[in-house]
């Protein structure tokens, strides 16, 4: 195995880590209005996530600086042609991550009101955004021979696309409440797990929908691996649908993880060993071979990266750990 | 052309910006963890107050460092593309490093800081904060051994169309890195140390809670006197440095434009970029060249001269950065850097004196003394950037080739009104924080304030 294809998948292990983690984060955020009624429940929520969540962002941060380390190309020809959709990405995720410190900061009714709309808001554009993204790369978008995109931002904003972000919409929102489930008692986490029914029924036929459209509009099929991947991850979310029905919370949440992880996995793995599809010619798409740095950067990142991931999975499996507890309106500090 | 303009303009405000923030983060988190240290070490519930009171305002700041961070992770693929795809090979690698090895240390102890007053021994609780605190400088050391890149090009060769490492290194002990590191996290600690000076002084003007801040105080300005020495101090030597490799960027910021032996130091100058002359001048004979050399004498090359070798290597163009602005940013940083100095000087006698509480008049220069480090950052950063300019990497690409192409001019007016309105919102809810945790004081910085649970005010759909 050559290092272009070892980056490849670090950068999508990268991004599984990012939709696992951050994915619990957005659905509590889209669902802080749903399922919190006062203030203090509010709170109760935020805090589930809040020593976790910007540890969890520098998952994305590192999948960027990644793809610039490995393949600069690909970090030049995506940000530059998804310009204004990045710039929406940017905003959601500036107004989610301010309000997450300053909604607890003062206790005037409008000002929380406003953290609220913040965190909900920038979840739920986040959310939908990474999964129109997604899908546009696999599907191919208009790169020409010199590796730029001559596109439009409304060329982006195709159906399929849509239902991309439909589908990992309602796949973190399950998640969030999921955890939401693990994480709170009582009442709080009845009402998750009630949500959760509801979201993972209408998730069920959203994501056969998107497999259905990846079929007719994309070849991810023709290669088999990712084909029976992308249904594995559709025979995880029943599973997940079966298990929460049958109040197994905790194991729910893991077959939804499976799901995540299936779901990136098979996006990529239909993508390889391209990194965008161009819709105007395949011979112009980027591939891991020319939008990749030199091998002795490579060289260098490999090594650097191979030390330094275990230890991040130590530590913040560690945090996780210190924070396993319930949160209850006792310990409240957001 | 006006791609390029927009361009630059959006990227210089959005960095600027994250710039406001980031230098009170490498100050303040080392300060918050020596008052815990301070803490744990002495049981003293008076360090506690302090490190619950100047760790919300941490806080507070921190946040803003974090989603601003977030923007200009991305934005040199957004807006510098071309440049993106030139340098990648070598600049990716050290964002990458700083990610791995700093950013997720940072977020994630300081996420068990935060919340784990109580969960966590004593002694872990304050190692969390020393290693948000070290880890933010290790970021601040990654991401300038990318931008000393683009200032001063090391460990590469140019292949493929491309500037390819060639030596990993070369790239982290390029010398341009060990004079803008410990410059740029000194002026951090200044920055830091007189945001707690001021703070202070102002609670003392009031007599609140005296003991808190009179250890504050004397905590910080001991940090702010060596600190700002040693940002005199290695910024003379980075001149020193610039002086021989980017010659130009000196000449400019010095207004300097004929070749001089010995050459003299202009307080003053009337500049005509146009006319390449100054028509007045108030000159220090012979500083100039104590200056680039340290001694009185020695020949320092004058922006006309270097103009004409720079056409002889690279071709017809101009090659000379905005000679006027160069020239204040630089004189604003250093009248800064003198006041740093002998602001803590001063304090630090009147507390020895004992007689700081009643010099009211000293109290209040402290307090106006607030903004003066976070413009001589701005001042710094114009210098270094601007003055590197017509080159984005200097000698190697100029800036117009960077640019995306595949992005017109009114995206970028988009993104540049868009970051300007939100940046503009939350700095006002910043400062609004930030105030109303400032006067409100050590008491109950705690924000466990919670509406009664009955109100609905704050609900949306239910
Ligand atoms: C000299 C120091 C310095 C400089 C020049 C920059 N930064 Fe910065 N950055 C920091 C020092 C820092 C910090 C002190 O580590 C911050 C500030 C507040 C914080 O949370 O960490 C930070 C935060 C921060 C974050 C958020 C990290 C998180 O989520 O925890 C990102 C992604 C970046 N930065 C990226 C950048 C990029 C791409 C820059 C290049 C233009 C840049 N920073 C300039
Ligand atoms: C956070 C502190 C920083 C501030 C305040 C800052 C400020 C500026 C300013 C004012 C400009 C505009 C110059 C001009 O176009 O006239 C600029 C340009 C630029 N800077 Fe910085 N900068 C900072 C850090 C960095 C770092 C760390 C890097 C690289 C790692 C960097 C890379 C660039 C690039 C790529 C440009 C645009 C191209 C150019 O105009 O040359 N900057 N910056
Ligand atoms: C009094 C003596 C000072 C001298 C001689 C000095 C010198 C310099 C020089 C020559 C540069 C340009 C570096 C480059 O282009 O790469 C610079 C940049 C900078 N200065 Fe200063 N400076 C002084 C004081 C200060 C003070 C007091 C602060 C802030 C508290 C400060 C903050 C900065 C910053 C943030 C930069 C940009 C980062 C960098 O390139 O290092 N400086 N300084």
């Amino acid at each position: 195995m050559d290092l272009n294809i070892l980056w490849f998948i670090l950068i999508t292990v990268l991004f599984v880590g990012f939709f696992f983690l951050e994915g619990f984060d957005f659905g509590v955020g889209i669902l802080l209005p749903f399922l919190g009624k006062n203030d203090l429940e509010r709170r109760v929520i935020i805090n589930t996530i809040g020593p976790v969540w910007d540890g969890n962002e520098v998952w994305m941060i590192t999948a960027g600086g990644a793809m610039f380390a490995a393949f600069p190309n690909w970090y030049a020809t995506l940000f530059s042609g998804f310009y204004l959709a990045l710039f929406l990405v940017l905003f959601a995720l500036i107004i989610r991550g301010v309000a997450f410190e300053f909604r607890s900061s003062d206790s005037s009714p409008r000002w929380r009101a406003t953290g609220d709309w913040m965190i909900f808001t920038g979840s739920f554009l986040s959310a939908i955004l990474w999964g129109v993204a997604m899908t546009n790369i696999v599907k191919g978008v208009p790169i020409d021979a010199h590796m730029q995109y001559v596109g439009t931002f409304f060329t982006l904003l195709n159906p399929y696309a849509i239902v991309g972000g439909l589908t990992t919409l309602l796949v973190f929102m399950l998640h969030g409440a999921l955890y939401l489930n693990l994480k709170t008692t009582g009442e709080m986490a009845d009402r998750a797990s009630k949500i959760a029914k509801k979201i993972a029924l209408v998730g069920i036929l959203v994501v056969l929908l998107f497999a259905g459209l990846t079929y007719f509009q994309t070849d991810l099929f023709t290669n088999l691996g990712a084909g029976i991947t992308l249904l594995a991850a559709g025979v995880a979310l029943v599973l997940t649908n079966v298990l929460i029905r049958s109040h197994k919370g905790g194991w729910a949440f893991v077959t939804n993880s499976v799901t995540i992880l299936l779901f990136t996995g098979a996006l990529f793995w239909g993508l390889f060993p391209r990194v965008i599809i161009s819709s105007l010619n395949p011979e112009w798409s980027l591939t891991i071979y020319n939008a990749s740095s030199s091998p002795y950067t490579l060289k260098i990142m490999t090594i650097i990266a191979l030390t330094m991931v275990p230890i991040i999975l130590l530590y913040q499996g560690w945090t996780y750990w210190v924070f396993r507890k319930r949160v209850t309106e006792r310990d409240l500090r957001y | 052309m006006t791609e390029l303009i927009l361009s630059r303009l959006q990227f210089a405000a959005v960095s600027s910006y994250h710039f406001l923030f980031v230098p009170l983060t490498l100050g303040l988190s080392v300060l918050v963890a020596m008052m815990e240290t301070w803490y744990v070490r002495t049981g003293n519930e008076a360090y506690k107050k302090m490190t619950k009171f100047w760790g919300k305002l941490f806080l507070i700041n921190f946040a803003m460092g974090v989603v601003t961070g977030l923007v200009q992770e991305f934005l040199f693929g957004m807006n510098w593309s071309e440049y993106s795809r030139f340098v990648g090979d070598i600049f990716g690698a050290p964002l990458a490093v700083e990610a791995l090895v700093a950013f997720f240390i940072e977020s994630t102890f300081l996420g068990l800081w935060v919340f784990g007053w109580d969960k966590l021994p004593q002694k872990v609780h304050a190692l969390s904060i020393w290693l948000v605190a070290i880890a933010s400088n290790v970021s601040a050391l990654w991401i300038l051994i990318a931008n000393s890149f683009m200032q001063e090009p090391v460990g590469y060769v140019l292949r493929n169309g491309r500037a390819e490492m060639t030596d990993f290194w070369a790239l982290i002990t390029n010398p341009h890195v060990y004079y803008q590191f410990p410059h740029a996290v000194l002026s951090g600690f200044v920055t830091a140390a007189f945001f707690v000076m001021g703070i202070s002084a102002y609670h003392m003007l009031k007599k609140n809670h005296l003991d808190v801040f009179r250890r504050s105080f004397h905590m910080a300005v001991i940090f702010g006197l060596i600190s700002a020495v040693g940002v005199a101090g290695v910024g003379h030597l980075q001149a020193m440095h610039l002086v021989q490799t980017q010659p130009m960027k000196m000449s400019a910021a010095e207004a300097h434009w004929e070749t001089e032996n010995p050459a003299g130091l202009l307080l003053y100058a009337s500049i005509d970029q146009q006319g390449h002359k100054n028509n007045a001048e108030l000159k220090i004979p012979g500083l100039l060249s104590f200056l680039s050399y340290n001694r009185f004498t020695g020949e320092v090359k004058g922006i006309n001269e270097l103009q004409a070798s720079a056409v002889e290597k690279f071709g017809p163009g101009n090659y000379i950065p905005p000679v006027t602005s160069l020239f204040w940013s630089f004189r604003i940083m250093l009248i800064a850097g003198l006041w740093l100095v002998l602001i803590p000087l001063l304090g630090l006698y009147f507390y020895k004196k004992r007689s700081l509480d009643k010099k009211s008049w000293f109290l209040k220069v402290l307090l106006w003394t607030i903004p003066v480090p976070y413009i001589a950052n701005t001042a710094g950063w114009f210098m270094a950037e601007v003055g590197r300019q017509p080159w984005i990497v200097y000698g190697l690409q100029k800036s117009e080739a960077g640019l995306s192409t595949s992005v017109s001019a009114t995206s970028i007016l988009i993104t540049l009104v868009g970051f300007t309105l939100i940046y503009g919102i939350l700095a006002v809810a910043d400062v609004y924080l930030l105030l109303k945790f400032i006067k409100r004081g050590p008491e109950d910085t705690n924000t466990e304030e919670t509406l009664k649970s009955g109100i609905k005010g704050a609900s949306l759909w239910t």
